[in-house]
């Protein structure tokens, strides 16, 4: 009896390709943008995500904006790092400014650091040495280059030993990091220039602040916990002015671009649910338009047998069934499309999640029984004397 | 002679009145006939006479207002709409003045439809359905749609979707009304033939020359029924 039923809806369909295919138009635009939108989203975001957490997912970066008299001195941080829970603790204050070598002049951050600097940020060596101890106690004019800012001053690859001079002050290079090939990092570079690694104290007394302004910490074990330790800590150091400092996670940064992308994803789904339910109230004209046409012959199936729950079933699995051929070739197209998308975005891959595909099937065929439920119900209810009267 | 059978249909003082333009028109006005198994009946009656909505009762597409029917000793009135499909489906078979067949079907599909209806499994059906067809001399004829096929055919075929079903009972309306009247000669053949086989049928028109080859036939007027005595 289902077999014959969808049998019949599919003859029904056939019967009227070029009205099929416009009825299903409407779910086929709905699934499509549903799908692509929701992946575009998933798939850029994933990419973003992976970044934030290359940054170090396990740092929390401290600014203090209002010493209140008591200004954190190197001392204090390394104090601050015997807090349980708190790895590692490096200042992180940077400046922007010009360093020279011969006649080129680049535009650099210069970050004031201590050697615990390199393994909380996750840095990595492309030659040479980072900074040491005895560098920051003795205020040695080295300096610890970024790649790219190796190839912006000197503009080739062997430089260690060289010399270059930033306010007058000659600096030797110890050092160049390793190349990154991510798309912060370039964007960092872009926004406030190449970097460059001098010691903690150099660097301050070049600003002329002895104090640490800005520092960053790595969590041993949970990130949140060191996070607490040192907000509890630093309260107790500003008078319990909250304000007086930001301290940021960087697990909160992706923490809150996952609701980002999550209200996103929520936002373009709802605007590719509403075009589906458009798709719907299509499937539904037609149905209805369809139930008029076929009056007569609803009225010779109920003379010869044709119960009210046949009928339902009928034109119910040929509603269904537009709504489902709509989204199997949506999501057709939107492979397409996404493909087309991965292939011209290169470095970030958009796929069709499992979640996504199952959401589409699933909305489209609860469409699909909804608007088809008055039309066949229209249909199921018609009086088969009336019904075989009907001429159209 | 007809004691001795099985009464099929049982009409006692049936009445159905519908209100047109605020005025009562008595279709049919305490009717009561009785039909049994074998006979071959023809009611006879001008237009407007309610002859539509005595085949409408007697098959099951309508209820009475008010009298006592019984199908095969089934009390009608009682039944939902969805049980009167069920007995539509397994004990009358129609066969209407405009053919109607499913266009869209071939005559096969449209012999079996009945079938898929009553559940009959695949093997089952297609067996029943071409046997009709062959009772009515249609079976080369099967993956034909109705638009390839003639009047008459078309007819035939409608004749085979109601035996497919194997019913009690094949009410026929004016089926010979939309035919010439060689093929309509044919078709009264037909149910001449399948009437000896043992079928009942009644069949309804306004021409008494079709009537004439009835073995008993039932004048209906203003909805009035009277028997007409055998010549």
């Amino acid at each position: 009896m289902i077999f014959q039923s969808i049998k019949m809806a599919w003859e029904a369909v056939r019967s009227n390709k070029m009205r099929s295919f416009l009825t299903m138009l409407g779910i086929i635009i709905g699934v499509t943008a549903l799908v692509v939108l929701v992946s575009l989203v998933d798939g850029a975001a994933g990419s973003i995500t992976s970044e934030v957490e290359n940054l170090g997912n396990d740092m929390v970066t401290v600014s203090v904006m209002d010493d209140k008299g008591a200004p954190l001195r190197l001392e204090d941080l390394s104090r601050l790092s015997q807090l349980e829970g708190v790895g590692l603790t490096s200042p992180s204050g940077s400046m922007t400014t010009t360093a020279k070598y011969l006649s080129n002049e680049v535009m650099v951050s210069l970050n004031g650091v201590i050697p615990a600097y390199y393994d909380i940020q996750g840095l990595e060596l492309g030659q040479g040495r980072f900074l040491k101890t005895a560098d920051v106690d003795n205020r040695s004019y080295v300096a610890v280059l970024a790649y790219d800012a190796a190839e912006e001053l000197f503009g080739e690859e062997d430089v260690l030993g060289k010399r270059f001079t930033i306010s007058g002050r000659s600096f030797q290079v110890v050092g160049v990091l390793a190349e990154e090939e991510s798309m912060m990092s370039a964007m960092r570079s872009m926004m406030g220039g190449v970097s460059v690694y001098v010691p903690f104290t150099v660097e301050s007394r070049m600003a002329g602040q002895p104090y640490v302004t800005s520092f960053c910490a790595s969590a041993d074990g949970d990130t949140s916990a060191a996070e607490n330790a040192l907000e509890q800590a630093l309260l107790k150091r500003f008078q319990q002015d909250s304000d007086a400092f930001t301290l940021v996670n960087m697990s909160s940064i992706s923490q809150a671009m996952d609701k980002v992308t999550d209200t996103l994803t929520l936002m373009l789904g709802c605007v590719a649910a509403i075009s589906l339910l458009v798709g719907g109230i299509g499937i539904m004209n037609i149905m209805l338009v369809s139930v008029t046409e076929r009056t007569r012959e609803i009225g010779i199936r109920k003379a010869i047998g044709a119960g009210h729950r046949s009928i339902m079933a009928q034109f119910l699995l040929e509603a269904l069934m537009l709504s489902l051929m709509g989204c199997m070739l949506g999501l057709g197209l939107s492979w397409v499309i996404l493909q087309i998308f991965s292939h011209v975005a290169e470095s970030i891959t958009f796929a069709m999640s499992a979640d996504v595909v199952g959401l589409a099937v699933g909305y489209s065929s609860a469409v699909g029984l909804i608007f088809g439920l008055y039309p066949a119900n229209k249909a199921a209810r018609k009086h088969p004397i009336e019904a075989l009267r009907y001429d159209g | 002679m007809s004691n001795a059978r099985r009464p099929i249909i049982e009409m006692k003082h049936v009445s159905k009145i519908y209100s047109i333009g605020g005025e009562e028109v008595r279709a049919l006005d305490d009717a009561s006939l009785t039909i049994c198994e074998g006979e071959f009946v023809a009611i006879i009656g001008p237009s407007g006479s309610g002859k539509s909505t005595l085949m409408n009762i007697m098959g099951c597409l309508d209820v009475a207002d008010s009298g006592e029917y019984l199908l095969d000793g089934q009390a009608i009135e009682k039944y939902s709409d969805d049980e009167l499909a069920k007995i539509r489906n397994r004990k009358i078979g129609f066969v209407f003045q405009s053919f109607n067949l499913l266009t869209r079907m071939t005559a096969f599909e449209n012999v079996a439809l009945p079938l898929i209806y009553q559940g009959v499994g695949t093997a089952e059906r297609k067996r029943r359905a071409m046997e009709s067809l062959a009772k009515v001399g249609l079976e080369k004829r099967a993956k034909h749609r109705p638009a390839e096929l003639s009047g008459g055919q078309q007819q035939r075929v409608a004749v085979a979707r109601a035996l497919a079903a194997q019913p009690s009972l094949i009410l026929a309306d004016e089926p010979t009304g939309n035919l010439d009247s060689r093929t309509g000669d044919e078709i009264m053949r037909l149910f001449c033939e399948l009437n000896e086989s043992g079928i009942t049928i009644v069949l309804i028109t306004h021409s008494e020359k079709v009537a004439a080859q009835a073995k008993r036939r039932i004048r209906i007027m203003d909805g009035r029924v009277e028997e007409v005595e055998a010549e």
